[in-house]
């Protein structure tokens, strides 16, 4: 078990600037996001895509704006629990009790949500009758490519990694390419090679070409694909792997009994506190009339929010407003040396 | 303000008034069009604002670039006439335009 004064879902550019605004506080924090690092959609979505307003950083990018914010809040030693999701809130004394689907446990008198959209889960294929074969025939990552070997492996998607994870694993196994076009989106010299193979038969392609269903009998024997003019083909299949990028779900935070519009979780504007007595919700997820997606709004939801975090944590000490520019308490905690 | 019309997964239609200027996908949320999820808002990242534009109407809206495609190749169930309601902006022309959402959108 893990205690803290505040635990974080989510490590976009609101649940970090948090981590400035509850550290420069005095508070502890710890962070948990379902990405393998920090940044959110700015990573995940558009790491590359420029982004102009953020006051007084004429033009940035998910990746700059991600890297500085880490910068920014390094003093604090935040903890960061990556690949993780939290999966059940529960009601502990004064304290939440937070537990993630990894079975990792953490206390703490506040929680902020952080997340966005939710958190980020492979895309599934539109079949309802794949979702017994998950994990066992049907994969959306390749974790062991060892345990495929000698099996007929069919590829669903069109992008980078069903691209590299095709031409991967045609050297070791027999493997179909299907994408729902003729145009492939990757590196040019993936793309030539892809041809290469095709031309010496060493990977059978298949465009404009989707899944309709599968044949099973126990295992999954084959599958069968259409083409838009309605052409079938039945195609024998041990393995298959969907490669359609990433999709966001709210998940289990739906279940915490929180008051929620659509996907949004509803919040006061005084200090983003939920219904429930010190769950937050910060950035996109948060809901209030006039609520703007802007990360810049986010961050001012987070300051906001961290000086509840700060009475809840601190019952016992009195909060006092002070500004960066003169507190040698914050900047001690900045690390800033005055000399 | 130029009528959208919306035909949903079960065929149920409903039509809105939208102002010109804006995105079909903006138009949807504004008049609770339930299909239609626009998780990223409209920065054309995340495909759960697709929608199938029925095929008289295809060739009339501006046509689909290479990266609205390559976002669609992530959709539920993409088709000839796909298109991410986010990337058609409402004019006067567009008036009794008719798009059904998909079923899901993930």
């Amino acid at each position: 078990m893990i205690k803290t004064d505040v635990l974080i879902i989510g490590a976009g550019p609101v649940g970090l600037f948090a981590v400035h605004q509850l550290g420069i506080k005095g508070l502890k924090c710890e962070v948990i996001d379902n990405l393998d690092k920090a940044g959110g959609q700015c990573i995940e979505l558009y790491p590359d895509k420029p982004i102009y307003d953020i006051p007084a950083v004429p033009e940035c990018n998910g990746k700059s704006l991600t890297d500085d914010l880490m910068k920014q809040i390094k003093p604090f030693k935040a903890g960061f629990h990556f690949n993780e999701r939290v999966q059940e809130v529960k009601e502990d004394a004064k304290n939440w009790k937070i537990t993630t689907n990894l079975g990792k446990s953490f206390s703490s008198p506040n929680i902020i949500i952080a997340g966005g959209v939710g958190s980020f889960e492979p895309r599934r294929l539109p079949l309802k009758e794949l979702e017994k074969f998950e994990n066992k025939s049907v994969f959306y990552a390749v974790r062991n490519k060892e345990s495929l070997k000698n099996k007929n492996i069919m590829i669903f998607g069109g992008g980078d990694s069903a691209l590299d994870w095709a031409l991967e694993l045609s050297k070791q196994n027999k493997v179909t390419l299907v994408h729902r076009r003729n145009e492939f989106r990757g590196a040019p010299h993936t793309l030539s090679e892809l041809q290469d193979l095709r031309s010496k038969n060493k990977i059978s392609i298949k465009t404009p070409f989707q899944i309709e269903k599968i044949n099973t009998g126990g295992q999954l024997k084959s599958v069968t694909i259409k083409s838009d003019d309605g052409n079938s083909e039945d195609v024998q299949t041990d393995i298959i792997l969907g490669f359609f990028g990433l999709i966001m779900q709210l998940g289990p935070i739906a279940d915490w009994g929180l008051n929620m519009s659509k996907k949004t979780i509803d919040v006061n504007t005084e200090n983003f506190e939920t219904n429930r007595k010190g769950i937050f919700a910060v950035g996109d997820i948060c809901n209030y009339p006039g609520k703007l997606k802007l990360i810049l709004s986010g961050f001012h939801e987070a300051a906001l929010a961290s000086v509840e975090c700060f009475k809840r944590a601190r019952p016992n000490e009195k909060f006092r407003f002070q500004f960066t520019t003169s507190s040698k308490e914050i900047q001690e905690r900045l690390g800033v040396k005055n000399d | 303000m130029t009528k959208i019309i919306f035909i949903d997964s079960k065929g149920e239609k409903k039509s809105v008034e939208v102002e010109n200027g804006l995105t079909v996908m903006e138009g949807a949320v504004q008049n609770n069009i339930p299909e239609i999820d626009a998780d990223c808002g409209g920065s054309m990242a995340c495909a759960t604002c697709h929608v199938y534009v029925q095929d008289d109407w295809y060739d009339k809206i501006t046509k689909c670039e290479d990266a609205e495609q390559d976002m669609i190749d992530m959709a539920f169930e993409p088709k000839k006439n796909s298109r991410l309601s986010c990337q058609i902006i409402v004019n006067e022309n567009l008036e009794g335009l008719v798009v059904t959402t998909p079923k899901q959108q993930n």
